[in-house]
C-alpha cells in the first residue's frame, strides 16, 4: 500500500534575529545567539528547514528573589545578591546561551531603585560575561520609561534584547532600541490580535521586523499553558502561512511562571501525596518548557540549572 | 487574495490612445497606482483596436515592467499576442487565459510550464460558457485533469467560472457560489479560483456596491483570486475584511494596513 505523502508546503519563514555583538561588530560578547528562521512547524525537520536552535536564557534578577522555594533559591545561595556573580554562574557553570537581567529591582514596590542603580548593574553583568542580554524592565511603565533609555544607552552597540514594548507604552522603548542598535521585546497579554497590533505600531515608528521578538505571557503547566501554546502554535502557522508581522521569532517566560505554581512550591510537608519537593518544581518547569518548545518558541526563560539540562537533553533528542 | 489589477487594458480610452499614441508615461503611472494599491499581478490587455497587437502587447510589457516589478497577467485571447509578451517580460507572469478544451490546454500547458507562469483557464469550450452548475465543473475537472497530466503545479493554476453580469441572467450567481465551493474539491491542493469581477456589474448604475457584495460571497464560497478594480479602495478593503473573517488573516486593530 503507497503510503500518503504528508509533508506540509510552507510559504513563508520566520526571520532570524540575532542578538549580542562581537568586538568587530561594535560590543564586547564573545559570541552572538541568532535565534529564529523556522520554515515549517517545530521539529517536522521533513516539512522544512528549522531554522536556529531554541535556546534558554537564564534569568537574573537586580534584587534577591523574595518568594523562591528552596530546592530552587539553593543553586543561587552565593550569588543572590550580586548580580555578576550571578548571571557568571548561570553561563559559567549552568550553560544558559543568554541572560535575561530582570530590573525588577526599580519598581516602586520592589525597591524602587534609581536609573544609576540599573546602568551599574546592567553593566556589572555585561563585565561579568560573554553571552549576550536580554535586559528587561520592571513593567511599570513610568519606571520604565525612566530608566530604560538609560540603560539602553549604557548598553548600546551590545545589540542586546530589551523589554518590552507593550500595546499602551511602545514609544519610548522602541526610540531607545532603534536609537542604540538593540533588539526589541513586543508584549501582549494572551492576546495573538494584540501581540500583532503590537508589531504593527513599532514597525510604524520604523522599527525593522527583523530586530523583533514577540511575547505573550507565558501560562506555567497547569496554569494557562493551552492558551499560550495554541497562540504560539497559531502565531507560527500564521508566520509560515505568510504573515509577515507574525513571523518574528517568540520568547517565553517558562520559570517565573513554573515557579509561582504552589505544585512547585509546596513542600513534603505541606503535599506528601505530590512526591518529593526537591524533584517537583524542577519537573514543573521542564515540564513547562518541554511543552512549550513544540509550540512554536525560540528563546525560553529558566530558572533551575537541572529543568535547563532536563530541557536542553529534550531539544536534543528531538532535533 | 491575490488581485489582477484590471486597468491597463486598451478598451479603457486613456489606455487606448496611450497605444496608439506610445504615450508611456499613461501606462506607467497606472501601474505604479495599482501597485500601490496592493495588485498582486497587473492585466496586460491591448484591447481590440490596437493596429499591430502584437506589437501593442510587446510594448505595453516592456513599459510596465519599467516602473513596476509586479508580476503581469498577459492576456489576449490570441496565442501568438500572449507569446508576443512572454518574448519581453522579465519577471513573474500569468498567461490570461486559455480555454478549458483539452486540445487548448494541451497547446497553453507547456508554454506555461515552459515560462514558469500562472495560467487561467476559463471554464468554456467551443459551446461558449456554460449555463448551468454541471458543465462548469465538468470543464473544471478537465483542465484539473489536464494540469496534473502536464506535470503543473496547482498554484500555478487559476480556474475562471466566467461571471455574467447579474443583469444578463440573474439565476447565474448562485450558480457561480456553487461551482466555487466545487472546484475547491476537485483536488488536494486545489486549483486557485478567480473571475473578472467587473464583468458581474457591467451595465449596471451601482458596480461598486455590486461588486463589493459578489466579492464577499464569492471569497466565502471559496474564490481566492479574482480580475477587479484593485484602484477601488472599498472593493479591496472587503476582500481583506472577508479573509480577515474567513480566519486567513489574524485580526489586529491595523488588520487592513498588515494585509497591504
Amino acid at each position: 500500500m503507497q503510503i500518503a505523502n504528508v509533508v506540509d508546503k510552507w510559504t513563508g519563514a520566520v526571520k532570524e534575529v540575532t542578538i549580542g555583538a562581537t568586538k568587530d561588530q561594535g560590543g564586547t560578547r564573545e559570541k552572538t545567539v541568532t535565534v529564529g528562521g523556522a520554515k515549517s512547524i517545530p521539529f517536522m525537520d521533513f516539512d522544512g528547514d528549522q531554522g536556529k536552535r531554541i535556546v534558554i536564557a537564564m534569568d537574573v534578577y537586580d534584587i534577591p528573589p523574595e518568594d523562591w522555594p528552596e530546592s530552587l533559591l539553593k543553586n543561587y545561595e552565593d550569588v543572590v545578591n550580586d548580580p555578576a556573580s550571578w548571571a557568571k554562574k548561570c553561563a559559567e557553570e549552568y550553560g544558559a546561551d543568554l541572560i535575561c537581567l530582570k530590573l525588577d529591582g526599580i519598581h516602586p514596590d520592589k525597591g524602587n531603585k534609581s536609573a544609576d542603580d540599573a546602568v551599574n548593574t546592567v553593566k556589572s553583568v555585561l563585565e561579568a560575561v560573554n553571552i549576550p542580554l536580554i535586559i528587561w524592565g520592571c513593567e511599570n511603565n513610568e519606571r520604565d520609561n525612566e530608566v530604560m533609555p538609560k540603560v539602553s544607552q549604557a548598553a548600546a552597540g551590545e545589540r542586546c534584547l530589551l523589554g518590552g514594548a507593550t500595546q499602551d507604552n511602545y514609544k519610548t522603548i522602541t526610540a531607545v532600541c532603534l536609537a542604540d542598535g538593540h533588539n526589541l521585546i513586543t508584549q501582549a497579554p494572551v492576546d495573538i490580535n494584540i501581540g500583532k497590533q503590537v508589531n504593527i505600531l513599532v514597525t510604524d515608528l520604523g522599527f525593522p521586523l527583523d530586530r523583533i521578538v514577540m511575547f505573550q505571557t507565558t501560562g506555567a503547566l497547569g496554569y494557562g499553558i493551552e492558551y499560550c501554546y495554541s497562540i504560539h502554535e497559531r502565531g507560527r502557522i500564521a508566520a509560515l502561512s505568510g504573515d509577515n508581522q507574525m513571523a518574528v521569532p517568540v520568547i517565553c517566560d517558562v520559570g517565573h511562571e513554573a515557579w509561582r505554581a504552589k505544585e512547585a512550591k509546596a513542600t513534603d510537608s505541606e503535599a506528601p501525596q505530590w512526591g518529593s519537593f526537591a524533584e517537583r518544581g524542577i519537573m514543573w518547569e521542564a515540564i513547562t518548557a518541554v511543552s512549550l518548545i513544540q509550540s512554536g518558541v525560540d528563546i525560553i526563560r529558566m530558572y533551575h540549572p537541572k529543568a535547563v539540562s532536563i530541557t536542553k537533553e529534550h531539544i536534543d533528542k528531538l532535533t | 487574495m491575490i488581485t489582477i489589477g484590471e486597468r491597463i487594458n486598451g478598451m479603457f480610452r486613456d489606455v487606448k490612445n496611450a497605444i496608439k499614441d506610445k504615450n508611456a508615461s499613461v501606462i506607467q503611472e497606472i501601474a505604479k497606482k495599482q501597485t500601490e494599491a496592493g495588485a498582486t499581478y497587473l492585466d496586460i490587455n491591448v484591447g481590440t483596436a490596437a493596429a499591430d497587437q502584437l506589437d501593442a502587447m510587446r510594448w505595453l510589457v516592456e513599459v510596465t515592467q519599467e516602473a513596476v516589478k509586479t508580476p503581469l497577467a498577459l492576456d489576449s485571447q490570441k496565442l501568438e499576442v500572449i507569446k508576443a509578451g512572454l518574448e519581453v517580460v522579465k519577471n513573474e507572469v500569468m498567461i490570461n487565459s486559455a480555454q478549458g478544451e483539452p486540445e487548448a490546454l494541451d497547446e497553453y500547458m507547456p508554454l506555461a510550464k515552459e515560462h514558469n507562469a500562472a495560467l487561467i483557464c476559463l471554464a468554456m469550450n467551443k459551446a461558449g460558457v456554460p449555463q448551468n452548475v454541471d458543465t462548469r465543473i465538468e470543464i473544471a475537472a478537465t483542465i484539473v485533469e489536464k494540469a496534473i497530466e502536464h506535470g503543473m503545479d496547482m498554484e500555478k493554476i487559476f480556474i475562471d467560472p466566467i461571471i455574467l453580469p447579474v443583469n444578463v441572467d440573474q439565476k447565474q450567481p448562485a450558480y457561480m457560489l456553487e461551482v466555487f465551493s466545487q472546484v475547491k474539491l476537485l483536488s488536494d491542493p486545489p486549483p486557485h479560483i478567480t473571475v473578472g469581477l467587473s464583468n458581474f456589474s457591467q451595465g449596471t448604475k451601482e458596480k461598486s456596491l455590486l461588486n463589493r457584495t459578489m466579492l464577499i460571497m464569492a471569497i466565502a464560497a471559496g474564490l481566492d483570486t479574482a480580475l477587479m478594480d484593485v484602484l477601488d479602495k472599498d472593493l479591496m478593503d472587503t476582500a481583506i475584511c472577508a479573509e480577515m473573517i474567513l480566519n486567513k488573516q489574524i485580526y489586529s486593530d491595523s488588520f487592513l494596513k498588515a494585509a497591504r
